[in-house]
């Protein structure tokens, strides 16, 4: 339906993602790869990622993807540590997380990433470099760790309202961000986005492309897409969609919402997203935007390099590890509205 | 015209919710002034405000015919008076106005403050009360206690207390009766020059400021030139007429009459409540006595949230004032909060009215400062300064002392709670003048109390130290020196000028602490440690921190999060420019309105 939406590029990239993609059986699964390739030119060596989380990972799942195109998996392993599993509701033991990581590497999958949460009041800081250390341990080349967030409307938004859970404190999710840094450095790994680490060669291919602006089209409900100058998302509702999808135009359901983006947006997209990564924004992409957004980048990046907070190579600016902690704060100043 | 034997004139006393307005209705009915389709209830309370509060902010008046048993018809003039502790001055020129009062008593609540204190206010004009038992249809009504009350407070007889309800009409026709029975009529020489008090004005944007007024002596004629004592103007008396439900024109108005006059006056401040009408030619001797020159008691700056609306603030304010000659404004800016005005009002009831009428009438976003009193300054070189906002303060090296605003309140109260009421006023400064058993279960107390302290939560402690049963009333009694000092506000070093106050040397601290507590709660964290201080001239008395803001940086940003997110910032980023800016420090609007609300 959207096959000329990538313009026939090839692909370099498939993910599954977003809810429980590893539920899927073996015949969906080829039935879906099937139909990719059929519509779509894929890079030989694409990147072929699939989430999952350890306790779906059962010897059969395994050995089931072990035999289809999926060359990655990308495991929510969260911690290691019950106290932490219980408190944010996940399905898995710790034990049963490393019985998954070595049951994947020794079924050969040695492309992995794992997710990590940090900053929560259930981890202390030696849990933390435990759950870190974990990882390093097991060879996993790629990690994304993020910080607790007390989201409006979810149990833990809800409790640390009512004051049945404490509310994460900054500080502490701060000082462990600065722990995950100094260790990955340590261990060989580059802090290529904000949330994620990767030893060389192992940077995620798909997830890249978000923040490098590269275009991508997103299949499912709620899933967005991006060409360059709109982005767009199908309808969230599953039925809906669905409904759109069978019955086409008749079905009177719009699939999916476009909105075509400013230069101000475009712009603003490319501050948000490169600064935090390890491409920084360059003068240059500035430029190319319009070229008026230069002077009012460099009038607004000043007072943060000389905070050591951004650092300059090339005319190119990243964050330094200072500012990679405020980078929501920092992207908003040099925006323009 | 009537003669003056056949005209009453008379007001209504009753503390707030005893049921004046209702009352006054059943008076209006029963008399056919009022038809029973166009009867809205409670017809005198004209402004919406008022009938929502249930308080009579601006005073009227009201002609009504009654036909006696006597066979003769009588004119009846009800003047009504603003119902609260703010408007006491105007509450003098009313009842000096009358001849006679009717002292209401809601019989479920008993005498409070404001009953006695406007009882006093008629007693030294010369008044004839005629005390009535309200609301006796109430099953909670405590008919024989609350009797006992009024006989034990006014010295009359039983018999002479009128039951009454508002609701049933009960004795209503009883009260028009004693009307014409026990209240005397005017008295004063019609052939005199022309005296007349003038006891309230309004303003009507067809037809300007227009004066009610009651004559003491003599006439006036359409047409008439007229001198306006105090003020020393003179106008052509354009228009007079009789208030009625509508203002009925009139050719000629006689002694004890209580009439409108129309002059052209485009400005209520012109029309000075308590002022004497006279002729220019063979005018009266002197002026009627009582007269004062209202002034502003309390002081606050008003700012628009939005600097964009300053003009449209002052537009506003000037119409106000136009119905308001008691409300007083002028330029005024700040560094936190940029273009406003300071304005006056005559205590914390009337701040509050301005400031909801600009939100509900007006449409104005506003942010009120931390209001005070009205001092006055005393230079070490002997000039004597007034002062209206804590800028005006004279540096403490050249300032001799500082005198402050004492009022005499009056609460009522049972006697159980007398303990806690003086631990109150002790606190609030106040000093314990007279306690008085109206009855073995209701105590008066009176008390000299700065007006400054009443200005900051004197209210809502008075109520939660008595479970609501206190009442209390004040008026304005001397100035006397006090030890005052001007507390700032700094933000990292910056001082917040929105957020100084005047206050008493023994307050100083703990109000300092306060406001920094409630900033710290208010204000959001930011990039670097916020330093809250409040200080007198150099000196440090309290202090917060906020820390720094350590993290702010979304944890996921793929594919539709970016757009999320860019949205969110964007947004974020409007609203911190609207922000005021303090040094380093943005504060949201919102928390200056939070912090200045006090009370
Ligand atoms: N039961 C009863 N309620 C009354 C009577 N008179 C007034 N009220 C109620 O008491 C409240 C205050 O009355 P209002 O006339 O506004 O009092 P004001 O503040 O003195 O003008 C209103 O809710 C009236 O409906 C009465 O005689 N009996
Ligand atoms: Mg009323």
């Amino acid at each position: 339906m959207r096959s000329d939406y990538l313009s026939g590029d090839t692909l370099q990239s498939i993910y599954f993602g977003g809810g429980t993609p590893s539920l899927l059986t073996e015949k969906e699964l080829s039935a879906i790869f099937n139909q990719i390739y059929k519509t779509f030119s894929i890079e030989e060596d694409a990147e072929v990622t699939l989430e999952a989380n350890p306790d779906d990972l059962t010897p059969e799942k395994v050995q089931i993807l072990k035999n289809s195109p999926v060359n990655r998996l990308s495991i929510g392993i969260q911690s290691f540590f019950e106290e932490d599993l219980k408190a944010w509701n996940r399905a898995h033991t710790a034990a049963e997380a490393i019985a998954c990581i070595q049951r994947v590497q020794d079924a050969g999958f040695e492309n992995l990433t794992a997710d990590l949460i940090y900053g929560a009041t259930t981890t202390p800081d030696e849990h933390w470099v435990e759950n870190i250390q974990r990882l390093i341990d097991f060879k996993i080349p790629h990690l994304s760790c993020y910080a607790l967030t007390v989201e409006e409307r979810t149990a833990l938004g809800h409790f640390v309202r009512k004051g049945r859970v404490e509310a994460p404190k900054d500080e502490h999710a701060a000082r462990q961000f600065e722990i995950l840094m100094k260790m990955m450095a340590e261990h060989g790994y580059d802090h290529y986005e904000i949330s994620n680490f990767a030893k060389s060669g192992y940077y995620a291919v798909h997830n890249s492309s978000y923040w490098k602006g590269s275009h991508y089209l997103g299949i499912g409900p709620g899933a967005h897409s991006f060409n360059g100058d709109s982005r767009s998302w199908n309808i969230a509702n599953n039925p809906k969609y669905i409904k759109a999808i069978r019955q086409g135009k008749q079905s009177g359901i719009q699939l999916y919402e476009t909105e075509y983006l400013t230069l101000e947006q475009k712009y603003n997209e490319y501050i948000l997203t490169g600064l935090r990564t390890i491409w920084g924004c360059s003068l240059e992409h500035i430029r190319s935007i319009k070229p008026e957004f230069e002077a009012h980048f460099i009038q607004k990046v000043q007072p943060f390099v000389e905070k050591n907070w951004m650092q300059e190579q090339a005319k190119t600016f990243t964050l330094t590890q200072k500012g990679k902690l405020l980078a929501d704060y920092i992207s908003a100043e040099l925006f323009l509205l | 015209m009537p003669s003056m034997e056949k005209i009453r004139n008379f007001c209504v006393i009753a503390h707030i919710d005893h049921g004046k307005s209702t009352l006054s209705d059943r008076l209006l009915e029963f008399t056919k002034t009022i038809a029973d389709r166009d009867m809205q209830d409670q017809a005198l309370d004209s402004m919406d405000l008022e009938r929502e509060r249930g308080i009579t902010i601006k005073s009227h008046a009201i002609q009504m015919y009654y036909n006696h048993n006597d066979g003769e018809k009588y004119t009846f003039n009800l003047i009504d008076t603003p119902g609260h502790v703010d408007f006491s001055y105007e509450v003098s020129r009313s009842i000096a106005a009358c001849e006679g009062a009717l002292l209401l008593v809601d019989a479920s609540q008993g005498i409070q403050a404001q009953t006695i204190s406007n009882l006093y206010l008629a007693i030294e004009h010369d008044l004839e009360i005629i005390p009535i038992l309200n609301k006796v249809d109430m099953p909670s009504a405590m008919i024989d206690e609350v009797t006992e009350q009024i006989v034990d407070l006014l010295g009359c007889e039983e018999e002479d207390v009128i039951h009454a309800s508002g609701k049933t009409g009960l004795g209503v026709e009883e009260i028009l009766a004693a009307i014409v029975d026990r209240i005397p009529a005017p008295t004063g020489d019609p052939k005199a020059p022309l005296q007349a008090l003038i006891f309230d004005s309004v303003f009507n944007s067809f037809r300007g400021a227009i004066a009610y007024f009651r004559i003491m002596n003599g006439q006036i004629r359409k047409g008439d030139l007229v001198r306006f004592v105090n003020t020393g103007k003179e106008y052509k008396a354009d228009e007079i007429g009789v208030l009625q439900m509508d203002q009925i024109p009139q050719k000629m108005l006689g002694t004890g009459d209580v009439g409108y006059i129309i002059t052209g006056i485009k400005e209520s401040k012109e029309i000075k409540v308590g002022d004497t009408i006279t002729h220019v030619d063979n005018p009266c001797e002197e002026a009627i006595h009582g007269f004062e020159e209202v002034k502003p008691m309390v002081f606050a700056g008003i700012f628009p949230v939005d600097n964009d609306d300053f003009e449209d603030l002052r537009d506003s304010l000037e119409k106000l004032q136009l119905n308001d000659a008691s409300l007083v404004f002028e330029p005024e800016t700040s560094v936190a909060l940029g273009f406003g005005f300071r304005c006056g009002f005559l205590g914390m009831l009337h701040l509050d009215i301005i400031q909801e009428r600009l939100t509900r009438e007006f449409d104005q976003n506003v942010i009120t400062t931390i209001p005070n009193v009205s001092y006055f300054a005393y230079t070490k070189k002997g000039e004597k300064i007034t002062i209206h906002t804590p800028t005006d303060m004279p540096d403490p090296t050249l300032l001799d002392r500082v005198e402050e605003p004492i009022i005499s309140a009056q609460i009522i109260t049972k006697p159980e709670y007398i303990g806690n009421i003086m631990t109150l006023c002790m606190e609030k400064r106040g000093t314990l003048k007279s306690q008085h058993y109206l009855t073995q279960y209701r105590v008066e107390l009176t008390f000299d109390i700065p007006l400054a302290e009443i200005v900051f939560d004197f209210y809502d402690r008075l109520k939660s130290v008595t479970r609501g049963y206190a009442s209390f009333d004040y008026h304005p009694d001397s100035y006397k020196p006090a030890d005052l000092v001007k507390l700032d506000i700094k933000l990292n070093g910056e001082p917040v000028d929105a957020l100084s106050a005047l206050v008493h040397r023994t307050k100083a601290e703990a109000f300092g602490r306060k406001i920094c507590k409630r900033l710290k709660e208010l204000l959001p964290r930011q990039q670097f440690v916020i330093a809250i201080q409040a200080a007198i001239g150099a000196k440090i008395i309290a202090r917060e921190t906020i820390s720094a803001l350590r993290k702010d940086v979304t944890a996921k940003c793929y594919g539709g999060d970016i757009t999320r997110k860019r949205k969110l910032l964007e947004k974020q980023k409007k609203g911190k420019k609207k922000m005021r800016q303090v040094g380093n420090v943005s504060i949201p609007q919102k928390a200056f309105l939070d912090v200045l609300k006090l009370n």
